[in-house]
This record gives C-alpha cells, structure tokens and sequence, in this order.
C-alpha cells in the first residue's frame, strides 16, 4: 500500500545538477529497505525554484528538501521515508519556521504567486496521462464537446480577455475569432514552442511540466476553428520537453482523446511535433510556418494574415505554449474567474523566467499587475551581495530595460509599452549597479545581428550598422554625433523592416538611451564607463599607500604587466594589462582599484 | 475510451491514488511512531494496516504519517489520532488486527476506541 508519494523535479535545471541520478539512488536503497511497496518515487517538472535545484517534495508531509546530493539519499529513505524524522538540515530555509514546517506555499517565493499556467508542473508526473486527467485533465476537452458549440468555445475565450503570450499580446478569442468562419478543405492549429529569447524558458517548463495541458488546448482550439490538425513547432534543444510532449501524445491518441471522433462526438483531431533548429527568426510565426512547411525559415509579408493563408496557405490558428496552457482552465472555471485577476486590459497572470542579479532564480508566475519591486525584491528574494537594484530587462532582444525609478510599475501588455518596454515572452534579466546599459544594448544588438535572416536590408545591414555604433562608443571613439544618429538608425530600422525582429532590434537602444542616456555620454565625453565594465574604458591601478609590496599580484598576472620590488609599492603597465582582474581579486589588502 | 462518464471514471480512480498530495491541514492525522523502538515492536505492519484500511474506505480527509520516538517506548507501537478541533487521542500497543476498529469507530464515526487507548492500557 502507497502511503507517501516523493516527487523528484526532473525539469531541465534540476536534470542539469543532477536529479536523474537522485532518482535512481532513491529507487535503489527504497527498494534496500523494503519500502517499494509503500512510496512511490515521481518525477515532476520544473518546481521553479531552480536555484535552489535539486529539490523534492515529500508528502504526505509536504517536507521541501533542496540541493539534494546523492550521498543524502540514504539518510533520506532511513530517517524519513522509514522513521518518519524529517532531514532538517536539507529543508529549504524558509519552509523552517519555530515550531513547524511550512508548506512551500506560505514562502517568499510562492505567496504572491497565481499558478494558472504552470498549475501541474512539479505536481505531476508528466509522463503520466492518468495523473493529469486526475487533476481534471481533458475535462475542459469533453465540457467543449458534449456541452458548447464551437461559437460558443470562442466566446468564452474573448469573454475571458486572454492575450497572446507569445510576445505580441494579441487577444486569443479575436485570433480564434478569424480564422473560424474562412472555409478550406483543411485548417491547422500550429503551437509555438521555439522560444528563442536568450534566458528564456518559460515555455519549455510547461512542455516538460505538463504537456497533455498543450495537447488538450490545441484540440479546443481546433474544435473552436473547425480544424483537424495540429503541429508543435519545439526547438531541438530541448530534447526532455519533445520526449515527454511525444509521450503525451502517444498516450492520448491510446486514450482516444487525440485521433477519430473523439469523446464520441464526432470530432477528429491529431497533432505532430515538428522540430525546429533554433533560429530566433523561425518563432516568427510566418517564418515558424514556412519551416513547417519544409523551406528556410523567412518571414513573409502579412497579409496576407495567417488567419486567412497560414500553413500550407490554409487558414491557421498560431499560439505560443503559455497561451494555450491557460485555454483548459479557463474552460474549466469560467471567463470571469480568468478576467478577475490582472489589470483592465491584462487579465490572468503571465510566468516570467527570472534571471540576472537575483537570488531566486527560477521560474515563476504572478497575476498581472504585480509590480516590478514584488517581483524582484520579494519573489526573487532580492539581489545578493548587497548590491543595488539598477533596471531589468524585459522582451529579451526586442524589449526594454526598467530603470529603478519605475520600481513600482504594475506589471502589464500596456505599462510596459508605455515606458518603451515590452511584455515579451517573460524573460526578466535583473541587472545590479555593476552593469553598464551600453554594453547590455551591445550584447543584444550582438545577438540580433547573428539571428537576422538578411531578407530585408533594414534589418540586416541597418542592426550590423548600430552595433558599430555602439562598439565605437564603447571603446572609447565615440562622439555626441554617434549618438543622435544610434537614434535615428534605430527609428529607420524600426519603420523599415519586414518582419518583427528588424522592427523591434532597435528597442534595447531606444530604452538605455531614454534612461541611461548619461551613461552614454560618460563614455563618449568622459571616455569612462561608469560601472566599470567597458574594458577599453577603465584601468586598474595601485594605490601605493596600501600596497605592502607582497608581489602576489605580480605572480597571477597572466601577461606580466605588474612590476616592482618586494616591500615597495607596485606598478601595472596598462599597455600590458588586459583588464582580468586577476590582480585584484588576488590583492589581500584591497590596494588594486578599477578607475 | 469513447464518452464523458469513461474519462470520469478514470479521473476518480487516478484521484484516489493522489490524496497522499493533498497537504491540507483540516485533514485528520494519524500518526504512527516509527522509531527503532517502535519498528521493533512492529509499528510498520500497523503503519501500512492504517494507509490501507484508509485508501480502502476512500477517506479522502485522513492523513497517515509516521514520526519519530514519542517517548514511552515500553508501549509502542503507538498511534496518535488527530481530529482538528478534538482532542490528540494516542493508542498504544496497537496490531494490525485494531486498525480496523480505529477507522470505524474513531476516524468515521468520531467515537474514540477507549480499550485501546494508552490511558485505559496504563491503568
Ligand atoms: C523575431 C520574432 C521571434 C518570435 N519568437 C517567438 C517565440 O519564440 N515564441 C512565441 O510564442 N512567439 C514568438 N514570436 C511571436 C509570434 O510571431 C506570434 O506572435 C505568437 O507566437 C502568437 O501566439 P500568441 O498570440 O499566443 O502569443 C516571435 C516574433 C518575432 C517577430
Ligand atoms: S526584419 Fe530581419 S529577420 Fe525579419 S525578414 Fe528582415 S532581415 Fe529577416
Ligand atoms: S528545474 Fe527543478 S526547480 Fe526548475
């Protein structure tokens, strides 16, 4: 008899650290012990708090271990899974309160937290149909078949004021809307999965976490439009979500919930997954079809509208993961409960990939709304070492940066346009006083430049051009006139370009520009950069009073540019230098400065 | 699987076996001691008589969980019941073949077995 579940999260993060092997050593001394008929070992998706990875949960007692080691599983199975005494030392800290343990959801990190899209990833086994449907799985499916016609379908989704999640914000039920009443032989419904933001993999949790959720969706979807078939477009680099999203769906064809009449209603629906080699430009959603399609990933122009001509120029439904895992909920619980989170114009909640200066790390999901400070200071648990809160980062290369004095913006499609940012697909990069806003503009200009696809000349030459730019200023050659034109290039590429990533690369600029624009300047009047990080501009120096002549830093040199005798103060020969920071990390008295 | 009640069907079956998760603290608790002592006194056949005895009558609102030593080792196994709003009830010496009357009489019906209880045993 089953009386205590362990589920060990087998998402990305935690499989990178190690979990699959806490698995099998879990399994091994349960089965040593004599426990294999009394706990059963799970494997989740991602819990979200990556950090702190790899975690487990233990019920019945709810107990939350983190940074689990392989040598802890045998303490784990005699002490607790046996004697029922909790391994305190390997409860996450903030679980442990006086007396008790707290559940998970009572932390920092979850107590603002609204799981709608993420609700069964860390919960279920993803491998497992039963446990999804446990959980009211295909129920949405069978309400929409048996109780409301496809008009109807439709309805509750605009009712429920979703909106794309895919970046665009798009309102799902209008999208539906389109496309259902244009008559073709065939319709698609295609789900996006390529999730090309650097940092992002909000999307990738929820195919790993819970992927009958996309299966059940993708066949309201196509009730709703009248089409029969449907396509996951998934990056090859995420090998464990195409395992388990292929599993799900050999399952759910076995279940007769994917396939000929479905539920018996006289509905047909299947799906494949087709994967793509992880070109920013293929989450594009005419370039995504054209891959799917068999032919290079290239955008094309609109219209016309995928709505009218989509996948092999039929009328097609395209939505991103997060947005169609939110469709069975809302199904489920009704249009008004969707529409009483969030804000006026953004219902719900949207799950962010937190990264950057911030302790918590992970993955995470707040009702619109929530503001920026919320986010980052109590979710993510702050930023460590002290350090001061600069901006963050939204929309990845097409978004934005947040500077602290907009700490307290509620989080939403229309604040952050507002302020020159974008929703985007959730990556939110936190950055800390130690990082320089040009360089960041850099590193995304830098990432833009290799993903475009060069089909148009705005795009392809123009992002080459402003990354000059800002390699110019960053160097320490550039002059006021470089910036104003930065400024206008950005606006011409904008203005010009065929599809969305020409249309939006300049955003990175146009944002540190508008909050940052005196760090800018320092770097072209002053030749400095002011946090430090722009090699060109800064040089590291000894300060004699505190030097005690140890030559410690002379011998980590790399390339020999520190001289001077033992006992008296040493020099760094900044031809030499290549600005490592070897010396000054080595430097027991703090003699060695960056200026 | 071809109608509505097929999938329902599936759905409460596959519920059942996930109680286990339900960390809900209005449900009523028993806890069995799992200490060395207790193993030896044969707790763990006790311990899997109640998570049966409990899946078996569908108590969706019970909690079986073990805990370390409680301190009287002369009368493990011991067994603590836990009804939100009651008083902790703690059986002693309790075999497989009293679970049976616990969960009836005490967990479903609320009347704590008094003969089996550490008080009456102590006497
Ligand atoms: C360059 C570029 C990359 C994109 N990448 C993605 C992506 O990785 N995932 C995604 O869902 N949408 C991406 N989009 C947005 C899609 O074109 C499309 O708007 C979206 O998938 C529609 O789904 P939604 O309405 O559910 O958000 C991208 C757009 C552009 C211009
Ligand atoms: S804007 Fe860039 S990515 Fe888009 S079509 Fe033009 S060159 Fe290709
Ligand atoms: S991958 Fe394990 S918590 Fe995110």
């Amino acid at each position: 008899m089953v009386r205590s579940h362990v589920l060990v999260c087998g998402g990305t993060g935690c499989t990178s650290s190690n979990s699959l092997k806490i698995i099998e050593a879990l399994e091994k001394e349960i089965n040593k012990q004599g426990l294999t008929d009394e706990v059963k070992v799970v494997q989740t998706g991602c819990f979200g708090l990556c950090a702190l990875g790899p975690v487990m949960i233990v019920y019945p007692e709810g107990c939350f271990y983190s940074m689990v080691k392989v040598e802890d599983i045998p303490e784990i199975v005699s002490e607790h899974l046996l004697k029922g005494r909790i391994v305190t030392r390997l409860l996450y800290d903030e679980t442990v309160g006086k007396d008790e343990i707290k559940s998970l959801n009572e932390t920092d990190f979850y107590k603002k937290q609204v799981r709608v899209a993420l609700r069964n990833c860390g919960v279920i086994d993803p491998e497992s149909i039963e446990e999804y449907i446990a959980y009211d799985g295909y129920m949405a499916l069978a309400k929409c078949l048996t109780e409301y016609t496809p008009e109807q379908v439709i309805k509750i989704v605009s009712d429920s004021g979703l909106r794309g999640r895919g970046g665009g914000g798009f309102p799902t039920g209008r999208k539906w809307a389109l496309t259902a009443p244009n008559k073709a032989p065939q319709k698609y419904v295609v789900c996006n999965a390529d999730e090309g933001d650097p940092g992002a993999f909000m999307d990738r949790s929820v195919l790993e976490g819970d992927p009958h959720a996309i299966i059940e969706a993708m066949a309201i979807a196509g009730y709703a439009i009248g089409a029969t078939k449907g396509f996951v477009y998934v990056r090859a680099e995420y090998p464990i979500a195409v395992k388990r999203l292929q599993i799900a769906i050999d399952k759910a064809r076995e279940y007769g919930l994917l396939g000929k009449n479905i539920l018996g209603s006289g509905f047909d629906f299947d799906m494949e997954i087709r994967l793509g080699a992880g070109a920013f430009v293929c989450g594009e959603e005419t370039a995504l079809m054209t891959s799917i399609e068999g032919n290079r990933g290239e955008p094309r122009p609109r219209p016309p509208y995928p709505a009218v001509k989509g996948l092999f120029g039929m009328p097609t439904v395209e939505n991103n993961v997060e947005t169609l895992a939110n469709i069975p909920q809302i199904i489920l619980r009704g249009p008004e409960w969707f529409s009483s989170m969030g804000t006026e114009k953004s219902k719900g909640t949207k799950v962010f990939a937190l990264g950057g200066k911030i302790k918590h790390t992970g993955l995470v999901e707040i009702p619109m709304g929530t503001t920026l400070r919320e986010v980052v200071e109590e979710i993510g648990g702050g930023i460590p070492g002290g350090k001061k809160f600069k901006a963050a980062q939204t929309g990845g290369p097409s978004g934005g940066c947040i500077p602290a004095e907009l700490f307290d913006t509620k989080i939403d499609y229309d604040n952050l346009t507002e302020i020159g940012c974008m929703m985007g697909s959730g990556g939110l990069i936190v950055m800390d006083e130690d990082t320089c806003m040009v360089d960041i503009a850099k590193f995304f200009l830098e990432f833009t430049v290799d993903e475009s696809c060069g089909k148009c000349t705005p795009c392809r030459v123009g992002t080459k051009r402003l990354l000059e730019k800002l390699e110019k200023i960053t160097s320490g050659n550039g002059t006021m006139q470089d910036i104003d034109e930065l400024e206008e290039l950005c606006n011409f590429i904008k203005e010009n370009s065929l599809c969305g990533l020409g249309q939006t690369a300049p955003n990175p600029v146009l944002s540190t520009l508008r909050f940052f624009r005196d760090e800018y300047i320092s770097h072209v009047k002053d030749k400095k950069c002011p946090a430090g990080v722009c090699k060109s501009l800064m040089s590291y120096v000894i300060i004699a009073d505190k030097c005690k002549g140890c030559t410690a830093c002379v011998r980590v040199c790399p390339v020999g540019a520190i001289s001077g005798s033992v006992k008296q103060p040493h020099v760094i020969d900044d031809s030499k230098c290549i600005k490592c920071g070897a010396c000054m990390e080595k430097c027991k008295f703090g003699a060695i400065v960056k200026q | 699987m071809k109608t509505l009640a097929e999938l329902e069907a599936i759905r409460d079956k596959a519920r059942e076996k996930m109680n286990i998760r339900n960390n809900n603290s209005e449900a009523i608790r028993v806890v069995v001691g799992m200490a060395t002592c207790g193993i030896a006194a044969g707790a763990r056949p006790v311990l899997n008589a109640f998570a049966e005895e409990v899946a078996k009558r569908r108590l969706e609102n019970v909690v079986v969980n073990q805990t370390g030593c409680i301190g009287m080792c002369q009368f493990e196994p011991i067994v603590e019941v836990l009804v939100p709003g009651h008083e902790k009830v703690t059986y002693a010496k309790v075999t497989p073949d009293k679970v049976a009357r616990i969960v009836v009489d005490h967990i479903v019906n609320g009347n704590p077995v008094m003969e089996y209880t550490i008080g009456h045993i102590m006497k």
